[in-house]
């Protein structure tokens, strides 16, 4: 504490330093890289999922109906964005981590002054969506900064997957291996244990953008949700309330929940199948578990033409109802297509009969092996019951009608044999001619069945398609499954001819390669190089182009009622409801989705329209 | 002499925050003082309970303007202890550093605080010129100058940018450069002796009676700091000293408050110097489905103004079912500041709050 008389002239050498303060605005000061400011929301990116409006935990974001977007659920787009109010907004950066696309960000802008308020409720968009109100840094002035005069590229705090608050990742399905599945039927997906199904769960945001995108609107997040609350009998409970067959679903529903899935544009998509296989296979009894009981008796009687997804699935709404009602199928067991279909290292048996029996079990009756047009007539079934179901699906092969095709296999009648009757003896080297989902379940069917029938022989199945990688109609994961058990692929041929030996073998299959497979219109007509031939080895061929559905069963002077549409699908009112009265139908036979949950949305709407019909009747 | 009843506050030079002291009077000495809290009661701990684990990241942050810092970490901490989430060892030495950086800034805040009321303009300008310097570092690191919401159950929000090391290092230089200048024109100054000597001085009897903690406590002579004795994040990693004095007055707690920012700008350094790297965020559970099992735990970490807590209990749920803060103002400025004020003159009521680093948010939460 010693003072001198000198100390306060040390102040004097503060006369040469520079002022610390700025001289705003005409020296602004630059906000940091991650200055959390106002938002930027890139439209084209943003799925309308409403997290960030969720999490705001000053509920200053509000979902807004954009009119002039477009909706489409199918690829998980709603036409919301989010609206924010800034005189509520925090500036706290949570809905810029939860943002599962990555479209909301926040800017390095600060600025907002106007005499209005309610400007200060606000759609953020940016540079890419916006270019009248963000403006490049030569006709930006700080004079007139504001909600509507932005800087453009002046972006803040981002979101950083590494950071996000949602996990990207997939809880990691068990399978067999590739070396052990190829040598038996065994099933590929070994299902989650009750951990990994909790921990899957979880990853749910719950924004339902798949409920929308499913064509049958199954509750998902709900049922999710139960799954990771440890409450299966509620998930199988909700599940049920749209989808009777989750046993088979669970296993080769076509998921265009997951496609929808907002955790799959950065991440993997809630495996939302595996979760629903879950559920139905950690359940023993569907009946303790759901408490359901057929409906007080109405005393009407319905037909179901095809136990498949659909007319299963119209048997137990309507059973529910208390119509009582009889399907009728030409197999010995339930499940349609299902049955045939799915290889079964992809859906058991033991699976399809699950539902099956829990279907049978609310009082429909089953009539297996009969054939409707052989053992029962489709007139007389007319005559019988009040309303009748066509759910037939697609059960003819379609050939290629080369020469000697009368040698090669129809893929369906080869699934058929496999399932219901004995192994098909098959070749050391197969050839599947088709690039879809069928020819790949045929290709890898038939490599196990080579497999076993040759034990540690040199075995070869191949696949030829028109389609080249891009356009290739199969699932990519079947694609990348069959590559890692050795199916070779030759994309981008098609069959010309069936070489036969002097013995009348088949030698193999002549190709010519394809130039394009859809004409301008987009329409599917194949043209080739005619001098770009290939010859691929083989003794066994198997065709798998495609199905047509088969109406031989309906009498000619019914079948001249039925009106199909332009694409050849048969005609069907709001309701189900063909040109034919008190006829119904779904499915294959009606939708271009030619998959099964779609089939299962149809018998919603046909068994909402057969009790409707039996009401407006009553009247 | 006729005894009156003089409000002091909320509307006052001498107060920092919306707190006022009602004092009885005789003369220009004070018979007995009541401290009137409530101006700021926004029901923080009510409103706890009505949001998720991750909402009340940016709310928690609010309940003290001047460190927000501490209050991320307890309820980080208390988070993380009751849902068993490990933090990496990277994200800890993040978190020592932030702390310390916060707790810079506070003293800094402090500072300013003091010197202006007792006429150092100077001296409080250059407080709070430093204070942004250490700002800036705040928006760099995490996009916000003063609420943060950093520190994240599971570690932190965002790892360090590039070249910020360095960053740091040369702020706490030229911060460090004016501590000369700082000890010339305040801190040995003839005036602040006179001023601050003997004012509101309080035995270490009586501190802990009172329940006294932080420099409060530590001006007593007493060697009692959470970063010892309870150590979190990365402060059982790195060797650092507690700066301590004898005499309990206004005058020792101020140059706790000094010792303390030189001591952690050395911690700083040290903790910079043997970071690890790695990964600074272990993700936690959906923010939608977390739920944290059913518990409750008491965390407590040395804020710059002493030992601030949180008791939680989660039922199981996806709220907290009940937070409560054990702030360090709250005690200081209630309970201790009504203690010396008793025989005070009205012209220190200022000086003897403001040596006490009473922040008014704090108290009502």
């Amino acid at each position: 504490m010693k003072g001198s008389f000198l100390k306060p002239f040390k102040a004097i050498r503060f006369l040469w330093k520079k002022p610390k303060t700025l001289k705003y605005p005409f020296e602004p000061k630059e906000p940091a890289l991650r200055y959390r400011g106002f938002h930027l929301n890139n439209w084209d990116k943003c799925t309308g999922c409403g997290n960030c409006a969720d999490i705001c935990p000053n509920e200053a974001i509000t979902m807004e109906k954009i009119p002039e977007l477009e909706s489409k659920p199918e690829k998980g787009m709603k036409n919301e964005r989010p609206r924010i109010d800034y005189g509520r907004c925090c500036f706290c950066g949570l809905c810029v981590d939860i943002c599962p696309p990555g479209s909301l960000r926040l800017s390095r802008d600060y600025f907002h002054i106007h005499f209005d308020t309610n400007t200060f409720v606000f759609l953020p968009k940016d540079e890419k969506t916006d270019k009248e109100h963000f403006l490049p840094a030569e006709n930006y002035s700080i004079l007139k900064a504001s909600l509507t005069h932005r800087k453009s590229n002046y972006e803040g705090f981002s979101p950083d997957i590494d950071y996000s608050l949602f996990e990207p990742e997939r809880a990691p399905m068990p399978q067999v291996k590739p070396e052990e599945r190829i040598l038996s039927f065994i099933e590929q997906v070994i299902g989650y244990s009750k951990e990994e199904a909790k921990r899957e769960a979880s990853r749910c945001l719950e924004c339902k953008l798949c409920e929308e995108a499913c064509p049958a609107h199954l509750k998902i997040s709900d049922y999710i949700k139960a799954i990771y609350e440890d409450r299966p009998e509620e998930s199988l409970k909700k599940i049920f309330e749209d989808n009777p067959i989750p046993s088979i679903c669970g296993r080769i529903c076509m998921k265009h929940c997951e496609a929808a899935c907002s955790l799959s544009i950065r991440g993997e998509a809630v495996a939302i199948r595996w979760l629903k296989r879950f559920v139905a296979d950690s359940i023993k009894d569907y009946k303790k578990a759901l408490e359901q009981e057929p409906g007080k008796p109405t005393g009407k009687k319905v037909a179901v033409v095809g136990a498949g997804p659909g007319g299963l699935s119209v048997a137990y709404f309507l059973s529910l109802k208390g119509h009582k009602v009889t399907v009728f199928d030409s197999l010995p067991g339930g499940g349609g297509m299902m049955r045939i279909g799915p290889p079964l290292y992809r859906l058991p048996i033991e699976a399809i009969d699950k539902d099956v029996n829990y279907i049978k079990s609310l009082g429909v009756e089953f009539k297996f092996n009969s054939t409707v047009g052989k053992d029962i007539l489709f007139e007389d079934i007319l005559k019988q019951y009040d309303a009748v179901y066509l759910g037939v699906g697609t059960t003819l092969s379609l050939s290629t009608r080369i020469k000697n095709v009368e040698k090669c296999i129809l893929a369906l009648n080869f699934l058929r044999e496999n399932k219901i009757g004995k192994n098909v003896k098959v070749g050391k080297e197969i050839i599947v001619i088709g690039g879809g989902n069928v020819a790949i379940d045929v290709a890898r069917e038939a490599l196990r069945l080579q497999h076993m029938q040759y034990p540690d022989q040199k075995v070869v199945t191949k696949t030829v398609s028109l389609e080249d990688w891009d356009i290739m109609p199969a699932k990519k994961e079947e694609i990348e499954e069959a590559k890692a058990e050795e199916i070779q692929f030759n994309t981008g041929w098609g069959p010309k001819e069936v070489v036969l030996d002097e013995k009348g073998n088949i030698k193999g299959l002549q190709c010519m390669k394809v130039k394009s497979v859809f004409d301008e219109n987009g329409r599917f007509s194949p043209t080739f190089y005619e001098d770009n031939e290939m010859f691929l080895e083989g003794d066994m061929i198997i065709e798998a182009i495609g199905q047509a559905p088969d109406f031989s069963f309906i009498p000619a002077e019914q079948f001249k009622k039925l009106e199909f549409t332009q694409r050849r699908k048969v005609k069907v009112d709001e309701k189900g409801q063909t040109s034919i009265p008190k006829v119904f139908a779904g499915g294959d036979i009606v939708n271009l989705n030619l998959d099964a949950v779609t089939a299962i949305a149809d018998a919603k709407i046909s068994s909402e329209g057969i009790d409707k019909f039996f009401s407006s009747k009553k009247i | 002499m006729r005894e009156l009843e003089l409000y002091f506050g909320p509307q006052h030079l001498g107060m920092v925050g919306n707190f006022s002291i009602t004092l009885k009077v005789e003369g220009d000495r004070i018979l007995e003082a009541t401290s009137n809290p409530g101006y700021l009661h926004r029901g923080f701990e009510k409103l706890m309970e009505n949001r998720t684990w991750i909402q009340n990241f940016p709310m928690v942050c609010r309940i003290n303007v001047v460190e927000p810092d501490s209050m991320e970490m307890i309820y980080t901490m208390a988070v993380e202890r009751l849902a068993g989430i490990e933090v990496p060892e990277r994200a800890n030495y993040i978190r020592s550093i932030y702390l310390e950086l916060a707790r810079i800034g506070s003293h800094l805040f402090g500072l300013w605080a003091y010197s202006n009321l007792l006429g150092f303009d100077t001296v409080a300008q250059w407080a709070m010129y430093h204070r942004d310097l250490i700002l800036d570092l705040f928006e760099e690191l995490t996009g916000g100058r003063v609420y943060h919401i950093y520190i994240w159950p599971g570690g932190v929000r965002r790892d360090f940018p590039d070249g910020f090391k360095d960053k740091i290092v040369s702020t706490l230089h030229s911060i460090g450069g004016c501590v000369p200048d700082y000890d010339a024109t305040f801190f040995n100054n003839r005036l602040f002796y006179e001023r601050a000597k003997g004012i509101g001085k309080i035995t270490q009897e009586e501190a802990k009676k009172l329940g006294a903690a932080g420099q409060v406590l530590r001006a007593t002579g007493t060697k009692f700091d959470i970063r010892k004795v309870e150590p979190y994040a990365a402060y059982d990693k790195v060797d650092f000293g507690i700066p301590i004095r004898e005499d309990g007055d206004a005058y020792s707690r101020i140059w706790v408050v000094r010792d303390e920012m030189i001591e952690s700008v050395h911690m700083i350094f040290k903790l910079l110097d043997k970071m690890p790297e790695g990964e600074v965020y272990n993700r936690v559970p959906n923010p939608f489905k977390w739920k944290i099992p059913k518990g409750e735990t008491y965390v407590r970490v040395e804020s710059s103004r002493g030992e601030l807590g949180i008791y939680m209990i989660s039922n199981g749920g996806d709220k907290p079912y009940r937070v409560h803060f054990r702030t360090p103002s709250y005690t200081h400025g209630l309970i201790v500041l009504e203690k010396l004020l008793k025989g005070a003159s009205i012209a220190d009521v200022g000086n003897i709050m403001i040596s006490l680093y009473v922040v008014a948010p704090e108290i009502d939460r």
